[in-house]
């Protein structure tokens, strides 16, 4: 058996008294994609974050490739794991290709200027995701969409082996929501991992391997998508009930 | 990012700009000395003026330099770390502190070098004061530091106010330079230049992950910076560039807030070149600024905090409205 990309034992998610996932083990395989879904303030957020080790657990273990992050080096994690944050707050300007280039801060040396390679994994990642002809422009005149996407190009220069997303839909128009999931899924299949907090049921149930269900209560349900979703804990984390149909060998998800 | 013969190019530049602006300090004043004499009293040579070079003017552009210098560093430094464009080296109350210092001192009939050290310890009081207040880590300690700051301000400023207010009328007119900056005591503008420095040294090897933080200090921890440890390393040294340079010269304005601004305007935003060329364009913009109010209404001297403002304004807003958006 392979080594889990990301291993958590009993791991508790709390911030103050409020405790927000207890006793949860879950496991990140090469080339998987987990969704986190769960209802507004269950600590999706928190626990990603505690995921990508900018918090430590409250209780239990969390290993990175096997080793705790205390045993990492801040690049050299930054390497393995990357984070997109929920949001992307601008104060000073700059250009989409700059703004690319910081996700290749951890492959370069402390005097290191960002070289003619760096530059075309950046230029690669602005295509990717849909960015080519933008380059130049500011970061302070893109739309909300664009501005997110600036930021997975980012994610994706820096080209960590677990990206840990958090609603990296957020903003995005349709056809993009899709492209961005096809170009997650293409990640998997260059056995890199994907954690990705999101709100639509349908396209988690589409596209994620597994899914991990906050909810808002303390407790957690890790599983197989179609069990997780199938089960009346959607229902109950929600709190509002939800119908199955069957389209197309597919199931779709409906508030009722 | 530029290009790094873009930023050797944009140096080098704003380093003939502060021999030009030195030049310009050594040669211009009552004794007008052209600029081969100066090149010869600067290369040990006894030419006519050489005392007045030598002893008056090198030292005053130096000091002036080296207060720019720090003004500028420390003001990126602010900008970047409470990722507020409005953020100044005197943010977090330092200058109140060091004018409390330096009034006090100047009322109690001291000169020089008692007034510097006067305005280093209240300087150094408020930044204990502010920190200490606005203990953690954090987003929320940042506009928790931030509100301190400006809060310890306002009540140094009331302080200020009230010794202006008991002062005799004798004393008043130095007090008032000193509040508006002045360099007509350089006193130490060796350890200042050192001082200027340092901070350099410190601070450029850690100029990409300030890129990082000004981003937000999620994604920098997420790329790798270890956040809390760079951010205490940058408050103390944005802190200590302010209090020798406010201790040194008196409360200068405008620089430390507008030239990062205005060299970010022709440099863009990246730290490994926003960071020198604010040194020497600060540095500069100082050195010019005291050489007019020293000369502008010779024999009286205008208080330079003045001049730095009237001749940045418009540099500042000529080079915004050519700016393409």
């Amino acid at each position: 058996m392979t080594l889990p990309l990301l291993a958590t034992e009993n791991l508790t998610v709390a911030l103050g008294d409020r405790v927000f996932c207890r006793a949860l083990d879950l496991t990140v395989s090469p080339g998987h994609l987990i969704a986190v879904l769960g209802p507004n303030g269950a600590g999706k957020t928190l626990l990603l974050h505690t995921l990508a080790g900018l918090r430590p657990p409250a209780v239990g273990n969390l290993l990175l490739e096997g080793r705790p992050y205390t045993a990492w080096s801040g690049d050299a994690a930054a390497r393995c794991r990357g984070l997109l944050t929920q949001q992307q707050s601008d104060f000073f300007d700059s250009s989409v290709l700059e703004t690319t280039l910081i996700g290749r801060h951890p492959h370069l040396g402390r005097w290191r200027w960002e070289s003619a390679q760096d530059l075309k994994i950046a230029r690669s990642a602005l295509i990717a995701t849909g960015l080519e002809g933008l380059e130049a422009r500011s970061i302070l005149s893109l739309s909300g969409g664009e501005r997110q996407r600036v930021a997975l190009a980012a994610l994706l220069a820096q080209q960590p082996r677990l990206f840990l997303l958090d609603e990296p839909l957020n903003h995005l128009d349709l056809h993009y929501q899709m492209a961005m999931l096809d170009l997650f899924k293409h990640l998997t299949s260059e056995r890199r991992s994907i954690v990705l907090v999101m709100h639509d049921l349908n396209l988690a149930a589409r596209y994620a391997d597994k899914i991990l269900l906050l909810d808002g209560k303390g407790s957690a349900s890790f599983g197989a998508a179609d069990e997780v979703l199938q089960s009346g804990d959607l229902n109950r984390a929600f709190g509002h009930p939800l119908r199955s149909f069957h389209v197309d060998g597919r199931s779709i998800y409906l508030p009722e | 990012m530029p290009s790094r013969r873009r930023a050797l190019l944009i140096l080098t530049a704003l380093l003939t700009l502060a021999f030009l602006s030195i030049g310009l300090a050594l040669s211009v004043g009552s004794l007008p000395i052209g600029f081969g004499d100066v090149l010869a009293v600067l290369l040990r040579q006894e030419t006519p003026g050489a005392e007045i070079v030598r002893l008056l003017r090198l030292p005053r552009a130096l000091l002036g330099f080296a207060c720019g210098g720090l003004l500028a560093f420390a003001g990126t430094l602010m900008q970047v770390l409470l990722r507020n464009p409005l953020a100044d080296p005197y943010v977090l109350g330092v200058s109140g502190g060091a004018s409390i210092g330096a009034l006090a001192a100047i009322l109690l009939g001291f000169s020089g070098l008692g007034i510097d050290t006067l305005a280093f310890g209240g300087a150094l009081a408020t930044l204990l004061l502010v920190f200490g207040l606005a203990h953690g880590d954090g987003s929320w300690t940042q506009t928790r530091l931030l509100l301190t700051g400006v809060i310890v301000a306002a009540g140094c400023g009331a302080i200020v106010a009230l010794l202006l207010a008991i002062a005799p009328e004798q004393q008043l007119r130095g007090m008032l330079f000193w509040l508006m900056g002045d360099l007509s005591n350089p006193g130490e503008s060796g350890f200042t230049l050192g001082v200027l420095a340092l901070c350099l040294v410190f601070a450029l090897p850690f100029a990409r992950e300030l890129n990082l933080l000004s981003r937000g200090t999620d994604t920098a921890r997420a790329l790798g910076v270890a956040v809390s440890r760079l951010h205490r390393l940058i408050y103390f040294l944005a802190a200590v560039a302010t209090a020798v340079a406010v201790s040194q010269a008196g409360a200068i304005g405008f620089v430390g807030l507008i030239v990062p601004h205005l060299v970010r305007l022709v440099t863009g935003n990246d730290q490994r070149l926003l960071l020198p060329a604010s040194v020497l364009a600060g540095g500069s913009l100082l050195v010019i600024a005291d050489t007019l109010a020293r000369s502008i209404a010779a024999p009286q001297q205008l208080p330079v905090g003045v001049l730095t403002a009237l001749i940045g304004v418009p540099v500042f807003l000529l080079l915004l409205g050519r700016h393409p958006r």
